[in-house]
């Protein structure tokens, strides 16, 4: 079923001028690359000072206001950039293990981001200057998870060139 | 001369290494990758600043003290993955025109660098709380801007030729 949607996504006339376009692949893959890196600046900052280990004089939640604009905001130029790619070599991305694993690991991501943004925002929502000192184990590991997964993110990227 | 330090390159024993292995390029593409998004992340945040365009109420200063750290450590990384890719096909690369394109953009991004320091950033303190920032440091956040974007576009191109 896969393989079928597959043929056709490449068969259609907006697949097949994206593939003859020489330009069209590198300039969106830049772009891609463009906003991975607002995303992955951006949360490599706030998941540190979520561990703990910087930027410890900015409160959790000034540094989510900062932040996660960002983030929403990258994302959607990922999410249509990232279309684009597909559009244009469906076999070389959705047929390939490496690509599944990868949005697989950004769903998690996603999942664990706006989880965190709710126990935060709850904590806010009650009164509280910043997150509760109660929710300290869970910042701790939504930063971890977060970190491996957006490099895992961004190095399955990279590797869906080189598998199948 | 520069032909036969190239030749050189291409023989030493880690540039035939990831020349050979099927995934040790791949691997330090990731690197690279990962290298290069938080130095251009970092960097956009300052620049964005500059051009007063985000974090207007963070004084410049700080965010660049804050930031500078990060960008660096993620260059020093970008550079030595990237010395390793291209010691594995030396000759190849540097005949390539996206490849010294971004050389040439690389160097003018560190000469804007060095002249936004040695001039309007030394007076950060007097401005660094203003919006909007004064005409000088918007040409040179501008300038950076433009910049890292074109390098991100050259070297996603040296994979294309």
């Amino acid at each position: 079923m896969l393989d079928d949607f597959i043929q056709w996504l490449g068969a259609t006339p907006i697949s097949l001028r994206i593939q003859e376009v020489f330009w069209i692949i590198p300039t969106v893959q830049a772009v891609h690359i463009l906003a991975i890196s607002v995303v992955l600046a951006s949360m490599a900052m706030f998941d540190a000072r979520l561990l703990g280990l910087a930027g410890k004089r900015n409160s959790i939640a000034s540094l989510s206001r900062r932040f996660m604009p960002w983030l929403w905001g990258a994302l959607i130029v990922l999410a249509a950039s990232g279309c684009i790619l597909i559009i244009g070599e469906p076999k070389r991305s959705l047929g390939n293990v490496v690509f599944q694993l990868k949005m697989c690991m950004l769903a998690t991501a996603i999942a664990a981001t706006l989880g965190f943004q709710s126990v935060l925002k709850r904590d806010l929502a009650g009164g509280a200057a910043d997150l509760a000192p109660a929710h300290a184990a869970v910042a701790k590991i939504t930063g971890l998870l977060s970190l491996v997964l957006w490099v895992g993110i961004a190095v399955a990227g990279r590797l869906i060139a080189y598998t199948s | 001369m520069f032909e036969r330090f190239l030749h050189w390159l291409e023989s030493t024993a880690p540039a035939i290494a990831i020349s050979e292995s099927s995934w040790l390029f791949p691997g330090i593409e990731s690197v690279h990758v990962l290298g290069i998004a938080l130095v251009v992340g970092s960097i956009t945040m300052v620049d964005l600043r500059l051009l007063d365009l985000n974090l207007r109420e963070r004084p410049v200063g700080e965010l660049i003290a804050e930031t500078l750290p990060w960008t660096w450590t993620a260059f020093a990384v970008a550079v030595c993955s990237g010395a390793l890719m291209f010691s594995s096909n030396a000759t190849h690369y540097w005949g390539t025109v996206p490849f010294r394109a971004k050389m040439l953009l690389l160097t003018l991004a560190g000469i804007n660098m060095m002249a936004f320091h040695a001039t309007i950033h030394r007076s950060v303190d007097s401005w660094g709380r203003l919006s909007p920032t004064p005409w000088a440091a918007k040409l040179c956040g501008g300038i950076s801007l433009g910049l890292w974007v074109g390098v991100v576009l050259l070297g996603r191109w040296i994979g294309f030729v």
